[in-house]
């Protein structure tokens, strides 16, 4: 009994000090303080945001800011996010709005205006009814729904050639899609939808869920979790017209998958100034200048897996080769997006959580 | 008739002997009152009847029948707690009740015999309360009616009247007696109140360190301890040795016990033994003293009804031969005699 | 009446703190929507109620939750009696492993879940991914451990006596359970079930991860309408029925905890050896432990299985940020993990000290009572309101000076010692509220001034407890995902939202390396609980 209550005792003074020992703080760490000043420039993205450390280092060495990236989760939390704390930014620049979500930002005025000289091409992909320049398109993809064909070949089963074909008995239980609600490639697709069918797009949904079509949280969930070519039990998903340009077969020479042209949707992902009191407005136009300059647009496709807004950047190799790109996609007008998007939603989710 | 016989029982708990050995039986229709100071072992004793505890050996039996790998619920013994261990949650009426309908009785057989105990334990009409709404007295006479319904076999009271206070324990003592005769009820008592035993019990037994030192019939005990540390338990003042007492009696004899009224003190006159007053202190029957003897030593002793006495005063006393036990024996002198 | 200003002046700290970190997030969120556009607006909070959505998440979350209760509850009453009132080798051990995922992180639980019943797991060829009967696997294994360590500590503490009586009387042991011993412990079991309840229907990692898209909780949605939609309205009609139904249920466990009358002598029995009619109890147990461990160890296997060899790459990839997804090392962020429970620790110590000297003091009037009662219910808040709503609710109230608290490193561990909170005060009162206060009156008789009585009669009791509550809020902190991940500097992420970041981007490397982080966290969390049982302390973590 003793023995027993002694090392009890020894067990907890010898964890408690461990405890301290190894982490002893008693009021956190606050070793990034602001005590630059402007020197400090915050970028707030999405968590798929992702450029070679080299590009990083040498803007801050070419504009002597220190560039701090806060990333938030996708698209659509990171507007929501900037909607919510519009009083007081917190950040002082943000990339990855996609058009999909830009209006309601911008109705909000969460931007300072900027016009940046834009890159060659760029200018096509700026959003319509942005007047006061808010916001600088960087990058673009569309999405497609993409068709694992390795796997069609092999079960000896044609592949789907169009939306219409993935309601039919013959796809059933094959196609995965990442949620509207919760994904911007998923709220994308459905736009597609909805452009394509009108008023009927509800019945296509109903079509496709009773065709047991498998609706999943996020992209990275259908594509690396369900998807066929990842492993999963499902060789339709939707994605992104690059998608093919990474699933090479073992030689290299040939792609694996393939994009379904008929019935994509045009994703452009913009940066923008935030508006706020102290918001470090020279830096945050430093970083949108930095993201348009020929070495990042460069390096969106491998880092990122979107097309540069540029035209007169060089595409990798396997880019050009596989990536095919729809010639038309479908179109939403984005103020009808941000006129009805709560009501599609809501449609949306009763239909697939039916 | 003998009911109940335990032969050798002992239990232990981690290696140390609680019970030691003991052999006890108990007559149909008799109750036994095993006697002790707390932590003797009588209460292990008593759940070891009753099945609930394991037997480090020995035997229980039951008319003649061995009650090993009987368990408690078939037992038909039915245990009454210190403090009654009534169930909270159910209403007089339902504790009472609660044996017979586990029996199955038809509600209104029930509801019949729980008003027959009620009046026999002097409640008549509490069916309908909460425990919780009872005084301790009237707690202990439910928790008697509710163990009594069950019809045990043998009833095992573990100090029932103890958590009370004295008047009311001397009252329900003399109802407790009057009930379990009146039922005809065979029974087994363990207490560390030598009134409550004497009040309620047949036969006596002594219990000393997981051993029982005696037994016998209440009167029988009470007047013939074994041994200087039974008469002190039995509420003997002081032992003295075979050389005191045969100082004190005049005669030779072996070591004696007495009752605190066993010497009577009186002022000196030619009869009785000298003695030198130590001690003197008022009470409203008669006045205790303590009184230094040649050769004897100290002992106490009982005033003359309205005498004072003084501190160094030279008095008489006088032995009075029935509050006086001579033990068996003529051992050395008893650890309790020294005062 | 100096004592009474006194003791109303230590209660304004934790009241003060709790209203600016709790009550003002979540009224700022509630006032956007309940207030959009600055006009109050009910009609739009009551549109969303009438929505077809609204009432199946509602009634989605009711039935989840009663069912997860009920089966908690089923599981957890006779491994109680088996960890609580039997002996046998192992046992310490055993109470550990089923006490773990009480506070093993909801993203770990989900993952370790999901593993196991996904189409590659153990369980696969039941084809329950993404089904509703993986959410309620989840929710069990969470909670179990709630109803065993509140009804085993009340059957430990259980006077032996009626029990023994009832046999006595002739009552088979299946009787004297029915009869005896399970109305002697229906306050334990109403208390554990509620509190079960109220844990299941605030659940947010276990339904985030387990429920993919089609199956919503109020919770999920509120999380849905505010991050995706940005629906506030909506969002505030779901938060305030959620805390309705919160404060009804706190109500309910409040009246039925009862706490122990320090006067009464109790004989409770020893632990004693199985018998044969302990079989059925012995077999759930195991059900119940295998459902506990089976999905940890279905986890801590695939950390170390890397495309069919064993490997410990995924535990070497914890040195890295996994191509630059996190902008810290894994390593980095459980020192950061590791940092932020120290200071949440002390923080919910020193509030839920205060807050249980106050309420267990003695009160005179009615009114001071109810006002007590109020003050410990208040306390219990953080329990069941939603994790998104004060999330939130700090980035919109907690941006204007002086409490300009949004980049404050401060923030995470403020917020994780309001969530520890309630369960630091439920392990401390009922060992204040156990000292009978005549041992304070005889300390002061013997000339010990307030002080030195508060030291000598309450510090020595309570400090035990103390360190086990510290235990507790450590290992809470350690797994809080809800609240953190929304106000978690990204630079200094936790480990609990590292994974489920990992988790967002399940490249095999990823996935191996949210195993790998969460077998660690898991292991950290599971040593804290087995010191914390050590101490041995009579109660801690019942409700």
């Amino acid at each position: 009994m003793r023995m027993r209550t002694l090392t009890g005792r020894t067990l907890v003074a010898l964890s408690t000090t461990a405890l301290l020992a190894s982490s002893c703080s008693l009021i956190g760490s606050e070793s990034d303080s602001k005590e630059g000043g402007d020197t400090t420039v915050t970028l707030v993205t999405h968590e798929s945001f992702n450029l070679p450390k080299d590009l990083v280092t040498a803007f801050e060495k070419d504009t002597g800011y220190r560039l701090e990236i806060s990333k938030l989760e996708d698209a659509g939390a990171l507007t929501n996010e900037l909607v919510l704390t519009k009083d007081k930014p917190v950040g002082d620049v943000v990339f990855g709005v996609d058009n999909t979500f830009a209006t309601r930002a911008i109705d909000e005025g969460v931007f300072a205006p900027y016009a940046p000289s834009l890159p060659q091409g760029a200018d096509a992909y700026e959003l319509d009814g942005d007047d006061d320049d808010a916001l600088t398109p960087v990058d673009t993809g569309n999405v497609c729904v993409n068709i694992d064909d390795a796997w069609f070949a092999a079960k000896g089963v044609p592949a789907p050639t169009s939306l219409d074909d993935l309601t039919k008995p013959a796809y059933k239980d094959l196609f995965v899609i990442p949620g509207a609600s919760t994904s911007s490639p998923g709220l994308a697709f459905l736009l597609a939808t909805i452009a394509k069918y009108g008023a009927d797009w509800s019945s296509y949904w109903t079509r496709l869920v009773d065709n047991g079509a498998k609706v999943v949280k996020g992209w990275s969930d259908a594509y690396f979790t369900d998807f066929t070519f990842s492993g999963g039990d499902r060789p339709i998903v939707v994605s992104y017209d690059s998608s093919p340009a990474f699933t090479l077969n073992k030689s290299g020479d040939e792609t694996t998958t393939s994009a379904l042209l008929d019935g994509c949707f045009e994703q452009v992902e913009y940066a923008g100034v935030l508006r706020g009191e102290t918001t470090n407005t020279d830096g945050a136009r430093a970083v949108i200048d930095w993201l348009l300059s020929p070495q990042v647009q460069a390096a969106l496709p491998e880092s990122m897996y979107v097309f540069p807004v540029a035209t007169d950047v060089e595409l990798p190799a396997d880019w050009a080769k596989f990536a095919e790109r729809p010639e038309t996609t479908e179109q939403v007008a984005p103020s009808e997006i941000a006129k009805e998007r709560k009501a599609w939603l809501e449609q949306w989710t009763e239909i697939v959580s039916r | 008739m003998v009911s109940l016989e335990l032969q050798g029982v002992s239990v232990a708990f981690d290696g140390a002997v609680v019970v030691d050995a003991v052999d006890l039986s108990v007559e149909d229709g008799h109750v036994l009152a095993v006697l002790g100071p707390s932590g003797c072992g009588k209460s292990t004793l008593l759940r070891a009847v009753a099945g609930l505890e394991p037997l480090t050996s020995g035997r229980i039996g039951w008319d003649g029948a061995d009650l090993a790998g009987v368990p408690t619920h078939r037992r038909g013994f039915a245990l009454m707690f210190q403090d009654g261990q009534l169930f909270d949650h159910l209403t007089v009426a339902r504790n009472i009740g609660y044996a017979r309908r586990l029996q199955g009785a038809s509600r209104a057989a029930v509801r019949a015999e729980v008003d027959d105990l009620l009046d026999l334990v002097g409640l008549g009409g509490y069916g309908g309360r909460l425990p919780r709404t009872l005084s301790g007295g009237e707690r202990q006479r439910v928790a008697l009616a509710r163990s009594l319904a069950a019809r045990p076999r043998l009833l095992l009271l573990d100090e029932p009247l103890s958590a009370l206070d004295a008047g009311l324990r001397g009252r329900l003592a003399a109802d407790l007696r009057r009930i379990l005769t009146e039922s005809g009820t065979t029974a087994l008592l363990v207490t560390h109140d030598q009134d409550e035993a004497f009040a309620v019990a047949d036969r006596l037994a002594v219990m000393r360190e997981g051993r029982i030192v005696q037994e016998g019939p209440t009167g029988s005990v009470w007047a013939h301890p074994a041994d200087a540390d039974t008469a002190l338990f039995l509420g003997y003042a002081r032992v003295l040795g075979p050389r005191a007492a045969t100082a004190l009696l005049g005669r030779a004899t072996g070591p004696v016990a007495l009752r605190p009224a066993a010497v009577l003190a009186g002022p000196e006159r030619g009869d009785g033994i000298p003695a030198t007053v130590r001690s003197f202190r008022p009470t409203p029957d008669a006045g205790r003293l303590v009184v230094s003897v040649d050769g004897v030593g100290e002992l106490d002793a009982v005033g003359v009804p309205g005498w004072v006495a003084e501190p160094g005063q030279r008095v008489a006393v006088r032995v009075v031969e029935h509050a006086i036990a001579v033990l068996p024996g003529a051992a050395a002198e008893p650890a309790g005699s020294a005062p | 009446m100096a004592r009474r200003l006194a003791l109303g002046l230590l209660a304004a700290v934790p009241v003060a703190v709790v209203a600016v970190f709790f009550v003002l997030p979540v009224g700022a969120m509630l006032h956007r929507g309940v207030w959009p556009e600055g006009a109050f607006d009910p009609g739009a909070v009551l549109d969303v109620l009438r929505r077809p959505r609204t009432a199946r998440v509602l009634w989605f979350t009711v039935w989840t939750s009663s069912v997860a209760t009920a089966l908690a509850v089923l599981l957890g009453l006779p491994a109680a009696y088996v960890v609580h009132r039997l002996r046998f080798p192992g046992r310490a051990l055993v109470r550990t492993a089923l006490l773990v995922p009480f506070v093993l992180p909801t993203v770990v639980v989900g993952l370790a879940v999901r593993e196991l019943i996904a189409a590659s797991g153990t369980l696969g060829f039941l084809d329950l991914d993404g089904t509703p009967v993986a959410i309620l696997i989840g929710l069990v294994f969470f909670n179990v451990a709630v109803v065993i360590r509140t009804v085993g500590v009340a059957w430990e503490g259980l006077d032996r006596r009626p029990a023994e009586a009832a046999a006595a009387l002739g009552a088979t042991p299946v009787q004297v359970l029915r009869t005896v011993t399970l109305p002697a412990l229906r306050p334990a079991i109403v208390s554990a079930a509620s509190v079960v309840f109220l844990f299941c229907a605030t659940a947010f990692g276990v339904v985030l991860v387990l429920g993919g898209v089609r199956y919503s909780s109020v919770e999920t949605e509120i999380y849905l309408l505010t991050a995706d939609l940005l629906d506030l309205p909506a969002a505030a009609a779901l938060s305030l029925v959620q805390m309705l139904a919160v404060v009804a249920l706190l109500v309910v466990v409040g009246r039925l905890r009862a706490v122990p009358d320090p006067t009464v002598r109790r004989v409770a029995a020893p632990p004693a050896r199985p018998r044969p009619r302990d079989v059925p109890a012995l077999a759930v147990t195991v059900l119940t432990l295998a459902l506990v461990s089976v999905p940890v160890l279905t986890l801590a296997v695939g950390s170390v299985r890397r495309e069919g060899r064993w490997s410990l790459d995924f535990y070497r990839a914890l040195g890295g940020s996994a191509d630059g997804l996190l902008q810290v090392s894994v390593t980095d962020a459980l020192a950061a993990s590791l940092r932020i429970a120290v200071d949440a620790t002390w923080m919910s110590l020193a509030l839920g000290l205060v807050v249980a000297f106050v309420v267990t003091r003695r009160v005179r009037t009615r009114a001071g009572r109810r006002a007590r009662a109020v003050l410990d219910g208040f306390f219990m808040l953080p329990l069941g309101v939603s994790a998104v709503t004060l999330g939130f609710g700090f980035l919109i109230a907690l941006d204007q000076p002086p409490l300009d608290l949004r980049a404050s490193p401060l923030l995470v561990p403020i917020a994780q010692a309001l969530v520890a909170l309630p369960l630091v005060v439920r392990t401390l009162v009922p060992v204040l509220a156990g000292i009978d206060d005549r041992q304070r009156q005889a300390a002061a008789s013997l000339g010990a001034g307030p002080l030195r009585t508060l030291l000598s009669v309450d510090l020595a009791v309570v400090w035990r407890p103390l360190l086990a509550a510290a235990g507790f809020a450590f290992a809470v902190s350690l797994g809080e995902f809800g609240a953190t991940s929304f106000i978690v500097r990204p630079a200094e992420p936790t480990l609990p939202v590292v994974i489920y970041r990992l988790l967002g981007h399940p490249g095999a490397l990823n996935y191996g390396t949210a195993m790998a982080a969460s077998v660690v966290l898991a292991a950290v969390t599971a040593g804290v609980i087995l010191v914390v049982e050590r101490l041995r302390v009579p109660g801690v973590g019942s409700w």
